[in-house]
């Protein structure tokens, strides 16, 4: 079988801080990640692989650094990486990210074959839109099942496979066919500890570059001007100062002083006459 | 990116999120919103949805100010299902062409919002905590978080149509204006051979479904609770001020808590009034879900602990000895002693 | 025979390693890099300062593309007691051209721009892999193993770069025990600052150039150690390293030595509104020529500070970690050709670093650990004469030159006897020899 994951390189949103005097986000020296949950995409593929037999291939639009995310891809057991880099993707929005991976998939099909399960992470943390995924699902035409949280009795002869997935109320089990496409969340499984064959080819394979020259990706739908959305402006919210500590000799005491301080929201809350 | 002919869209149309025959609540309260952003465009509040018996839905949409209801009825949309939910609606949304399409940014909304929009080649905002109407140019301007929380971005999608937001549960308050509407009913050839997913099982979480996004006052505990026997002080503190409870996620790991309360990133993002953190850090990503709230009291024993850069109010000192006083002093002064 | 998978592993992507790894790739071996953090340098600590020469001969010209962070026109050395430093240094435009002479350097992307040398010269690199231990068969060294699955590697020679503390050197029982008077532990932080604000804090014309401090004397309170200030671009490196023994003595604690430092009166404006933005610890060897040990047994060879050298009078490490680097690979490409990885042929190691001002200069210094051990005062009562004195010449108050002049010779007599003064120069003397 063919697993092709989806993967973005993020920087590391537990590390960006603001900066408030020019209402911009600190990323020096933020160091960039796979976003948390692709990871949880690529090692379900190499288990399904391991498992069933096939191959893992990964791939990450975006700038040329992000090549550093696919070898971390291949030494967690992908087989073929994938950068697909290029200006003309510059400043896309879902929309067009998705179109864009969608041509590269396709180019990849080409080169390594049809896929049954494409991966993608439930959400990236920088954007946290959870749109890329449904959108290229739908280019493809397969079925989507997001939130995914178990992977479940796949039959490769009959192509069929079921998956966990969150609701908002609890799971349900859903049956699909093969291709499908999947987004997962860090509940699917455990990151294993790799074993060093996997480091070691990882270093050996060099990753393959795509862009707009080898691929049959239209630049009319690519880049900020054929973005639908535009950003009209980003700013930092209001700064949380940091408030008060009620201190007091005894915690009965502190306990009165907060309630005195709350007691107008509480108010206004109907809470207390 | 493919042209349109933008001024043939007109109207603020919302999705009418459902399961199990009852409505989300999250679509009242877009439906509230709606109304704002119509009266600033001078059109229509429209509500929308497909599935199995969903014209009984009617009364309650037009309580809140709906004056259109758009269903496709058909048993086979009985439960939601992707793919046939996405091409009913693409039907409905092709043949009207409203000019805003809102939906809730539930697991459902937004698993289901992504396909739409790409199917019909137009821009879709997703999470967005704020929506205005550009007075210049009409353009709708969607405010959303990103990076964990620490940047805003307002969005606009000025040449497509329509323009499409999922929005966090939670944000608007649910306020009824009724009106006089009208269903409408629309007919779509389901091909359904084409569909090869379906739906083996459902297990519903009972007692569980909770959208920390409805309650006013949020006590959340976490890791420093110590014990799943301790996030009883928590749930206590939660009635006697009529709020709910939530956990942060070492607490959900630590099976003190199930996942449905998991405030942060990865979990619920919550805007109460009053946001109570009990034994958290205060780790980026739990603040992503809860820096919003208007007045955020924290119990810590560390002194340094990151919450406190946040809090409204601190307090310094055990939660197993805090909590009990605290319960039992509201008890007193909200009178359920 | 047994199994082989490269022809050599190095352990570790320090400078000893790289510079290793470096060579041995250019020549077409087999090279494989372990390394146990996230990315070369991710683990590093240096107060910061690189020598250029070692390296200059490995990849010419390197300093032109490699992330440096200024070249250092300037060096000083202070005395310094708790209000006061006496203040000697060289700046000279010799060292403002290139070739120049030494750099300051950020260790993480140095590290990481070497690496990518390294492996553009053909190694590979593996990181995230902690060797565990060496694998020994028929008393040979043939491979290492890792914390891994699947993690054991053969090779025909394991070169061990893994830094001071080098579990395999000890492992095969090449490496005494480090003894807490031979190694010094370093603090060390980074306090941000504007390019403009280092500029003129430190006296120094455009954002390229950069200065050096050294500081000892009595605000050390007779404990051995060292401090430092070295300028980056937007940012003053500033640490201080002290041998184990005498903060155990002293029942001092190197956070608080570095507090205390930061906020002497010397100090403080240099680095005063900046923001502290890495804080690293980490162990130096100090024990000089004495400690270092046989660096050489079957099928393997130890670089750089897992072989203890470090030159700290100069604060010379990464250098020597690179020429020895250097000699070792240079010794394994000698010893392919006869295919004998044994013992004997591998000695020759350590004889090429005999041959050169690495182990040239650490013998020279070869007693003066002891001596300083013993002759604590040496780092104080000298230094506070000195500081002293020079407060009395600089102090117009009336009193004429030759009383002051007098009074100072007075001191220098009363303070350590003529007699006592003379066996300390000779000592110096002899023990330098
Ligand atoms: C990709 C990603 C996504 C994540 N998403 C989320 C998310 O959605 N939500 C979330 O919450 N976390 C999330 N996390 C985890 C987050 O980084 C923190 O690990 C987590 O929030 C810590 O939970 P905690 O504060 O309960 O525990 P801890 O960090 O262990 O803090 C416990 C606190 O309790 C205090 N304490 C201990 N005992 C007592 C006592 N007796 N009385 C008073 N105080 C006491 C301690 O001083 C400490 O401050 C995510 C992490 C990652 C990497
Ligand atoms: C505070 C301080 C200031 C200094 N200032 C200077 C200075 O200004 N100028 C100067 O020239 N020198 C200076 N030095 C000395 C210099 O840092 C060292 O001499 C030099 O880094 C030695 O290089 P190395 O390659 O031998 O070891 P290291 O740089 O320590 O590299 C060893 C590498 O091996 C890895 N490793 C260790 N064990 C394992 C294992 N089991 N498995 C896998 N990997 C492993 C480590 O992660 C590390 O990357 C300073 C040192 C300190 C501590
Ligand atoms: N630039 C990208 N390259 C590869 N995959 C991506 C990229 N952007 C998003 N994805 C995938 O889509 C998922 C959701 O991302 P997002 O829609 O940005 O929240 C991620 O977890 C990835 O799997």
């Amino acid at each position: 079988m063919h697993f092709l994951v989806f993967i973005k390189q993020v920087p590391d949103a537990a590390q960006v801080r603001v900066d408030y005097e020019t209402g911009t986000l600190i990323r020096e020296g933020v160091p960039a990640i796979i976003n948390p949950f692709d990871k949880h995409a690529i090692e379900a593929a190499v288990r399904l692989k391991n498992q069933f037999g096939g191959k893992v291939s990964v791939v990450c639009m975006g700038p040329p650094m992000a090549e550093d995310a696919l070898k971390e891809a291949m030494s967690m057991g992908a087989d073929k990486a994938f950068l697909l880099s290029d200006r003309i993707f510059a400043g896309s929005d879902t929309l067009a990210t998705s179109y864009a991976l969608w041509a590269a998939a396709k180019q990849i099909i080409k080169e390594e074959g049809p896929v049954d399960v494409f991966f993608a992470g439930k959400q990236a943390i920088d954007g946290d839109t959870a749109q890329t995924g449904p959108g290229i699902a739908t280019r493809f035409n397969v079925p989507l099942i997001t939130y995914v949280v178990d992977i479940k009795n796949v039959d490769p002869e009959k192509k069929t496979l079921e998956l966990v997935r969150l609701l908002e109320s609890g799971q349900e089990v859903i049956q699909t066919t093969m291709p499908c496409f999947l987004t997962v969340e860090e509940e699917l499984n455990t990151l294993s500890y790799a074993p060093l064959p996997y480091l070691i080819r990882a270093a050996k394979t060099s990753v393959k570059v795509l862009n707009s020259k080898n691929t049959e990706i239209e630049a009319e739908y690519c880049g900020l001007k054929n973005s639908p959305t535009k950003v009209r402006k980003a700013f930092t919210p209001p700064k949380r100062e940091r408030g008060e500590m009620i201190e007091g000799d005894s915690v009965d005491g502190i306990i009165n002083q907060l309630y005195e301080k709350i007691e107008p929201v509480l108010k206004t809350m109907g809470k207390v006459q | 990116m493919i042209k349109q002919d933008i001024s043939k869209y007109k109207h603020v149309w919302v999705f009418i999120e459902h399961e199990n025959g009852e409505v989300a609540r999250v679509s009242f309260e877009l439906l509230t919103k709606a109304r704002e952003l119509a009266k600033d465009l001078g059109c229509e509040v429209h509500a929308f949805t497909v599935g199995d018996k969903v014209e009984q839905f009617a009364d309650e949409v037009f309580k809140y100010g709906a004056k259109k209801f758009f269903v496709i009825e058909d048993p086979f949309l009985k439960d939601y299902i992707t793919e046939p939910y996405r091409d009913a609606i693409v039907h409905l949304i092709e043949k009207h062409k409203p000019e805003v399409v809102l939906i809730g940014a539930t697991t459902l909304g937004r698993d289901l919002a992504g396909t739409i929009a790409t199917v019909l080649q137009t821009g879709l905002t997703a999470d967005t905590t704020a929506l205005d109407i550009d007075p210049k140019t009409k353009n709708l301007l969607m405010t959303r978080p990103t990076f964990g929380g620490n940047l805003m971005a307002t969005i606009f999608c000025p040449d497509n149509r329509p323009q499409m937001s999922t929005s966090r549960p939670g944000v608007y308050k649910a306020i009824e204006e009724p009106a006089k509407g009208q269903v409408v009913k629309e007919e779509f050839e389901f091909d359904k051979s084409k569909y090869t997913k379906q739906i083996i099982e459902k297990i519903i979480e009972e007692g569980e479904k909770v959208n920390l996004g409805f309650y006013d006052i949020v006590v959340s505990g976490g890791f420093g609770m110590g014990s799943k026997e301790n996030m009883k002080l928590i749930q206590e503190l939660a009635d006697v001020l009529g709020g709910t409870w939530a956990a942060s996620r070492k607490a959900v790991q630590a099976g003190w808590a199930p996942q449905t309360r998991q405030v942060g990133q990865t979990g619920q993002t919550v805007h109460p009034k009053i946001y109570i953190a009990c034994g958290i850090s205060g780790a980026i990503q739990h603040q992503a879900g809860m820096k919003s709230s208007e007045v955020i009291i924290a119990i810590n024993k560390d002194p340094d602990a990151p919450i406190f850069e946040i809090a409204t109010y601190g307090i310094m000192g055990d939660v197993i000895e805090v909590l009990p006083k605290m319960t039992q002093m509201f008890k007193e002064k909200l009178g359920k002693a | 025979m047994s199994k082989k998978d490269f022809d050599v592993i190095v352990v570790g992507a320090g400078p000893a390693g790289m510079a290793a790894a470096y060579v041995l790739a250019k020549a077409g071996v087999d090279v494989i890099v372990i390394e146990r953090g996230k990315f070369p340098g991710s683990k590093n600590v240096m107060g910061g300062i690189f020598y250029r020469k070692p390296m200059d001969d490995l990849i010419p010209e390197f300093y032109k593309e490699a992330p440096i962070e200024r070249h250092i026109v300037e060096q000083r050395m202070w005395l310094m007691d708790d209000v006061s430093h006496f203040s000697m240094g060289i700046k000279t435009q010799k060292h403002n051209s290139e070739p120049y002479n030494c750099f300051s350097v950020l260790r993480a992307q140095f590290d990481k721009w070497f690496s990518k040398k390294v492996v553009e010269a053909g190694a590979l690199l593996i990181n995230e892999t902690v060797v565990t231990e060496p694998i020994v068969e028929n008393g040979k060294v043939v491979g290492v193993r890792t914390d891994r699955p699947q993690g054991d590697l053969y090779a025909d020679c394991v070169i061990a770069a893994d830094g001071v503390q080098s579990f395999l050197a000890k492992s095969l029982g090449l490496r005494k025990k480090i003894t807490p008077n031979k190694v010094a532990l370093g603090v060390k932080e980074i306090i941000g600052l504007s390019e403009e604000q280092v500029n003129d804090r430190f006296g120094i014309k455009d954002s390229k150039e950069g200065v050096t401090i050294e500081i000892t004397g009595p605000f050390l309170k007779g404990m051995e150690g060292m401090a430092w200030m070295y300028t980056n671009k937007n940012s003053v490196s500033i640490g201080i390293g002290v041998i184990i023994d005498d903060l155990i003595n002293h029942n001092m604690n190197p956070n608080d030595l570095l507090e205390s430092l930061k906020n002497h009166p010397s100090v403080l404006p240099l680095i005063e509104g900046g923001e502290t933005r890495e804080y690293l610890a980490h162990v130096i060897p100090e024990g000089g020529y004495k400690s270092v040990p046989r660096m050489y047994a079957d099928g393997f060879m130890v670089a750089g500070d897992a072989a203890m050298l470090v030159d700290s009078v100069h604060r010379e490490g990464s250098n020597l970690a690179v020429e020895s680097g250097k000699l070792a690979a240079k010794t394994y490409l000698e010893a392919r050709e006869s295919g004998d990885f044994s013992e004997k042929t591998l000695s020759r190691y350590q004889e090429k670093l005999e041959e050169t001002y690495v182990l040239q200069d650490l013998r020279y210094y070869k007693n003066l650990p002891e001596l300083l051990e013993e002759k604590r005062y040496l780092l104080t009562e000298y230094p506070q004469f000195l500081i002293d004195a020079m407060t009395e010449i600089y102090t117009v108050d009336g009193v004429p030159k030759p009383e002051k002049f007098r009074k100072i010779k007075g001191e220098l007599k009363s303070r350590f006897g003529y007699i006592g003064l003379a066996k300390d120069l000779y000592t110096i003397w002899r023990k330098l020899r």
